[in-house]
């Protein structure tokens, strides 16, 4: 029996291992897209190598003495209560690994939610609600239209509720995929209008929930030309797994483009998703048309609202 | 049988009048059904009825957990009797799977079934403190059940375990009613049972030692169910509070939780001045300390299976004791480590932060004492040894991840993905069911005086202990790449979005795994119900163990000790004392039989 | 096992408990101790609510601090009276017992009447739930601070009365325990009495017979399965409890009353 459990942990520990080190792309963390990113995954990286040693070691050492330490009907167990400097250098040794990776980590937390965006920065404000997401930039005046509650109305087009009599709304863009420009920091604002929702884009290592009745300002800069998805992290109600929407990371002069004429851009480069990582040769389904794309998911909101 | 039970503290308070007081204790054997079975004041007997309360609730777990891997797999089968499942109905699945394991599953067996058993016999009591609050508090715990059941047949609640506002307050955002306010009443009910049972146990551990048991000389589980019990004490307080207050902010018209100006599917709410964040605080207050009630008592199971079964006496037992006191202080001090995306200030990450990596502290020091226990052992490999170095296997790696979801920078990726459902359910989902499944058959033979099949039993650790490994861990993957928790389905709008799809043939390796293990917990029931009639009888002390349940029948009768209240001289892990011609000295044993 | 070593009880001195204290105490600390996290969390949510509302009224006048006032003083009274009680218990004296234990009762029932007759006045004045309305067909509040403070910050109301109501039902928790150790049996059916005349009480109050009907349940369970005489112990336990909810009163009547009085000329 003690042999058998040596086995069953060894090989549960090594094959594991072996998927954590040589894990095939699609279960792992995707490609990194923004400018902070590296720094989130190398800081992974050192305390997947701390807890990869003591995982190992731990499940080895249970293994092994579970086979060696079997009754073998002779000589008696060793008869110990402990050792106290044993004991004392382990618990200093874990409490310097614990909370040295801690410190580590700090910066860059600091970093990415306690500054402010830098001046200047490209603003776009991500508004969740029940299943939808939707991005308002302010336009040229970088001013955002006001909004009231009493307006909010997917039905008529106006989801957001933005007050036409606001000048500052003449110039906002909608959309319901994001583009971004690239290499550009952005000062995000996150809303929600009726439950936590919570903004997820794994290849940016960015997610935050939207909070109803709080305006949450974050910054990040992605710094890949790409398609990626947007997925809602926070369960939401009913529609939580289809609350995915496209965010598209374009070059300066695409971004340009985009913003002088959202729609149109839009037709001409459709959000491919994932596709256009190569992940998903075998799938059949192709893209529908960005118009298409809104409708349909209007269609799906409405759905839900019935 | 009068006046003799113990009372230790009697003689000292020196007040009028003490033998009616502890009459309370001194209660005959009951001969009537009702007062024996079902409205019994028997410590045994409400521990048994919580044990089997958890044992339906464990299967209503695992069969809407099985539910779940099929909607995420085969969406498209139809399950008889039920359909095809529908996506919200998938969220109401997991919403009382997660309910019905936390509560009435990782709460109610551990520490009020195996704790209200074994803690008076293990201190040398005749019963609980107060037997009378003790019964209430299981038909308490009854009510809610029946109430969470009401839930599940009415409407079933979408919200998540967890319950966040503003989804779960506002009716037409998903949470409709009875549904929602059933499981908040369930809840309710809930904590008020749990306090009833934490201060029993607190008092009952600090009052009614028998001569000689001292603090220090507790087993290692008397331990863990006393600061369970002081965990449970502070932390359930606080989620019926806050219950309470989401109860009236549905049905009331009080907005604690939700704020002003939302518009719900078209529809304005009337609601104005509340926050989502603050039920959080208030439910993560309670949250946090409750994952440690789940556990603990399954550590101080493991600590006596392993210090029993290796023949050796425990590594650092007080060490293990500062250990759990460390893990219990620590566990009030981080609740807000499930909260770094939630939108609080991100300064205050920095300190709970810094207190949740200290938790790995007082955890790792467990870990170490166990190997340590078992290092030079003589290991006996019973089922219940199994099981409970399947926990200390199951805790080391549900416990590693931890240090990475504690970390807020490694938390912006990994939160609310199958990382976090991989890392809870490995330590404190299913660690803590294999220090319920190592205390059914450690104490089998005690509670019904019949042996457990070995042989049924190694096949069930074999089929559980690999299938767990098989369904979780892949699950870090799957995390890692960004599959976000709670989602009914992989790909949506016609194969728009199909980020996920890659993950599709792991999720469907889970999910057979799923099938697997959960088929396997068949031979579990098996034994335990063929072993009550036809298993082979127990000796009074099978496992030639040292604490006070060995030395008295199997079944224990009425009032356990037959009004002999025992006398304590040792501690509860002397094995292979050298100079002793058995290889364990029982608690009981003379002083002479060995000084140290 | 054999081995057990056996004494009889009273052979031998025991060591002493812990605390050098009985169970009963023990556990009615414990419970004081949860039901203060209990208090304290609805303290917290109370804070949280008002510090995250700009503008939060204030709309009580003097005429409402002197009720308090003079419930604050009812309370305070009947914790004196409650010491006196445990006094007299713990000199045996089983006729005074009673008395001042009856005297506690009445001074927290009429904290409790008094609170009563304010909430309903505040609620006819229109300081109300949005329950209140539908369950009471209300007619429209008379006094316009009110009215507003309803209307434009429901938290206020929300908060008021959550944090009184639960005080208050403790208070009538700690009446009827109260009555039980008083009278014993003889308690069962006053506090059927009482509950039956609940029923025509006004306002929510009405709802006041469901509360002191499952009491009533409670303490028949608990007198009926433990027919014994209270012993200076008891009388002391119950005292905890009692000073108990006067000491939270302590931090309901600053942070709900006189916080949100306006001291207008």
């Amino acid at each position: 029996m003690g042999l058998a459990l040596l086995l069953v942990v060894w090989l549960i520990t090594f094959v594991s291992t072996y998927f954590f080190i040589a894990h095939p792309s699609w279960m792992w963390l995707p490609p990194v897209a923004t400018t902070y990113g590296p720094q989130i995954d190398s800081q992974f990286t050192y305390t997947y190598i701390a807890m990869g040693i003591v995982f190992v070691a731990a499940q080895v050492a249970l293994g092994l003495f579970a086979w060696k330490y079997r009754d073998r009907g002779h000589a008696a167990a060793y008869y110990s209560h402990g050792n106290i400097r044993l004991e004392a250098v382990w618990t200093i040794l874990t409490a310097i690994l614990f909370v040295g990776l801690n410190l580590m980590g700090q910066h860059i937390w600091a970093q990415a939610r306690f500054q402010g965006p830098s001046p200047g920065s490209e603003q776009v404000e991500i508004t969740g609600m029940q299943f939808q997401w939707y991005f308002r930039y302010p336009g040229s005046d970088g001013k955002y239209g006001r909004t009231l509650a009493k307006l909010e109305d997917p039905s008529t087009g106006n989801a957001l509720g933005i007050d036409p009599d606001d000048p500052a709304a003449k110039d906002d863009i909608v959309s319901s995929t994001l583009v971004l420009p690239v290499n550009r920091e952005l000062d995000v604002t996150l809303k929600a209008l009726d439950v936590i929702h919570d903004f997820f884009v794994p290849e940016f290592r960015f997610k935050q929930d939207a909070v109803p009745g709080l305006l949450i300002h974050m910054h990040f800069t992605p710094n890949r030309i790409g398609d990626y998805e947007i997925d809602c992290a926070e369960l939401c109600g009913s529609g939580h797994y289809k609350m995915r929407a496209g965010v598209k990371v374009v070059s300066e002069a695409d971004y340009q483009a985009f913003l002088k004429a959202p729609q149109q851009w839009l037709t001409e480069h459709p959000w491919n998703g994932p596709m256009s990582r190569g992940l998903m040769q075998e799938s059949e389904a192709k893209p529908p048309a960005p118009a298409l794309q809104l409708a349909m998911r209007h269609h799906q909101s409405q759905a839900e609202n019935h | 049988m009068g006046n003799v039970q113990n009372t230790p503290h009697r003689a000292d308070v020196g007040v009028v009048d003490s033998s009616v007081q502890h009459a309370a204790h001194a209660h005959a054997a009951p001969t009537g059904f009702i007062r024996k079975y079902i409205f019994s004041l028997d410590h045994k007997v409400i521990g048994l009825q919580y044990y089997f309360l958890a044992l339906a609730s464990v299967f209503t777990g695992l069969i809407l957990s099985v539910l779940m891997r099929i909607h995420l797999v085969w969406p498209e089968w139809a399950i008889p009797g039920i359909g095809i499942i529908k996506d919200e109905q998938y969220l109401g699945l997991l919403t009382l799977h997660g309910t019905f394991m936390v509560f009435f599953v990782l709460t109610t067996a551990p520490q009020s079934g195996f704790g209200n058993y074994f803690l008076p016999i293990q201190i040398g009591a005749a019963d609980m403190a107060f037997p009378v609050l003790n019964m209430l508090s299981f038909w308490t715990t009854f009510a809610a059940f029946i109430v969470m059941l009401g839930a599940f047949f009415t409407v079933m609640p979408i919200a998540g375990w967890t319950s966040y506002p503003t989804l779960s307050a506002l009716p037409n955002a998903g949470s409709l009613p009875w549904g929602q306010d059933l499981w908040l009443l369930s809840i309710a009910l809930f904590c008020a049972a749990s306090l009833m049972g934490a201060l029993n146990f607190i008092t009952t551990t600090l009052d009614l030692r028998c001569k000689g048991m001292s603090l220090w000389r507790m087993p290692l589980t008397c331990w863990t169910w006393f600061v369970t019990a002081i965990l449970g004490l502070l932390a359930f307080g606080v989620l019926l509070s806050g219950g309470l207050l989401l109860l009236l902010d549905r049905n009331a018209g009080t907005s604690f939780f939700v704020p002003g100006g939302l518009v719900v599917n078209g529809v304005q709410q009337r609601h104005e001045g509340g926050s989502p964040l603050l039920w959080q605080h208030l439910f993560w207050f309670f949250g946090h300390p409750e994952v440690y009630i789940a556990i603990l008592p399954g550590m101080g199971v493991a600590s006596q299976l392993l210090s029993t079964f290796s023949r050796k006496p425990i590594f650092g037992y007080r060490a293990m004791v500062f250990a759990v006191m460390a893990i219990g202080l620590l566990g009030f001090m981080v609740w807000g480590h499930h909260m770094f995306m939630s939108g609080m200030s991100p300064y205050t990450a920095f300190a709970f932060s810094l207190m949740t990596m200290a938790i790995g502290v007082p955890s790792a020091i467990k870990t170490f004492n166990w190997l340590g226990t078992m290092w030079r052992g003589k290991i006996r490999f019973y089922t219940p040894m199994l099981f409970a170095i399947g926990f200390v296997s199951l805790f080391v790696s549900g416990g590693l991840s931890g240090p990475f979801l504690a970390q807020p920078t490694l938390d912006i990726p990994l939160h609310d993905t199958f990382f976090v459902v991989a890392h809870f359910h490995l330590i404190m989902g299913v660690a803590a069911i294999f220090g319920i499944f190592a205390a059914t058959y450690y104490w089998f033979p005690k509670m019904f005086g019949r042996m457990m099949s070995e042989s049924l039993g190694r096949l069930h650790f074999w089929f559980t202990f690999v299938g767990t490994y098989a369904i979780f861990m892949p699950m870090h993957y799957e995390g890692m790449a960004g599959r976000p928790r709670r989602y009914g389905s992989m790909v949506v709008a016609g194969g728009l979005f199909n980020r996920l799809a890659a993950l599709m043939p792991l999720e469907k390796f889970i999910s057979i795994a799923a099938f697997v293990t959960a088929a396997a917990q068949l031979i579990f029931v098996i034994n335990l119900f063929w072993s009550m009639k036809k298993g082979e009888k127990a000796p009074v002390n099978p496992w030639e163990a040292t604490t006070l349940e060995w030395t008295i029948p199997s079944p224990p009768p009425h009032d356990n000790f037959a009004g002999n209240t025992p006398v304590v001289n040792h501690g509860p892990y002397e094995y292979s004392v050298p100079g002793v011609e058995r290889d364990y000295v029982m608690q009981t044993d003379p002083a002479s039989v060995h000084a140290h | 096992m054999a081995d057990a070593v056996v004494v009889h009880p009273g052979a031998e001195a025991y060591e002493p408990s812990w605390f050098r204290t009985y169970s009963k105490k023990i556990g009615m600390w414990l419970f004081l101790l949860s039901d203060s996290l209990t208090f304290g969390a609805l303290l917290f949510a109370y804070s949280y609510n008002r510090l995250s509302t700009p503008g939060w009224p204030t709309p009580f006048h003097v005429e409402s601090i002197r009720n308090a006032s003079i419930m604050t003083g009812f309370l305070l009274t009947s914790s004196l009276t409650m010491v006196l009680a445990v006094l007299a218990s713990s000199r045996g004296d089983r006729a005074w017992t009673r008395n001042w234990l009856l005297a506690t009762m009445a001074f927290g029932a009429g904290f409790v009447l008094l609170h009563a007759a304010e909430w309903n006045k505040l609620i006819g004045e229109g300081l109300r739930w949005p329950l209140f309305q539908t369950l009471f067909d209300l007619q429209p509040g008379t006094n316009p601070e009110y009215v507003a403070a309803t209307r434009n910050f429901p938290q206020f109301g929300g908060t008021f009365f959550a944090l009184t109501g639960m005080h208050m039902l403790h208070v009538t928790i700690g009446i009827i325990y109260l009555g039980a150790v008083a009278l014993r049996k003889m308690w069962l059916p006053i506090l059927g009495v009482l509950a039956i005349l609940c029923w025509w009480a006004p306002g929510p109050f009405h709802y006041g017979f469901y509360v002191l009907l499952f009491g009533l349940a409670i303490c028949a369970i608990v007198l009926l399965l433990k027919p014994m005489d209270y012993t200076d112990h008891d009388i002391e336990v119950s005292g905890l409890y009692w000073h108990f909810v006067d000491l939270v009163w302590m931090f309901i009547f600053p942070l709900v009353y006189l916080m949100s009085t306006r001291i207008s000329s």
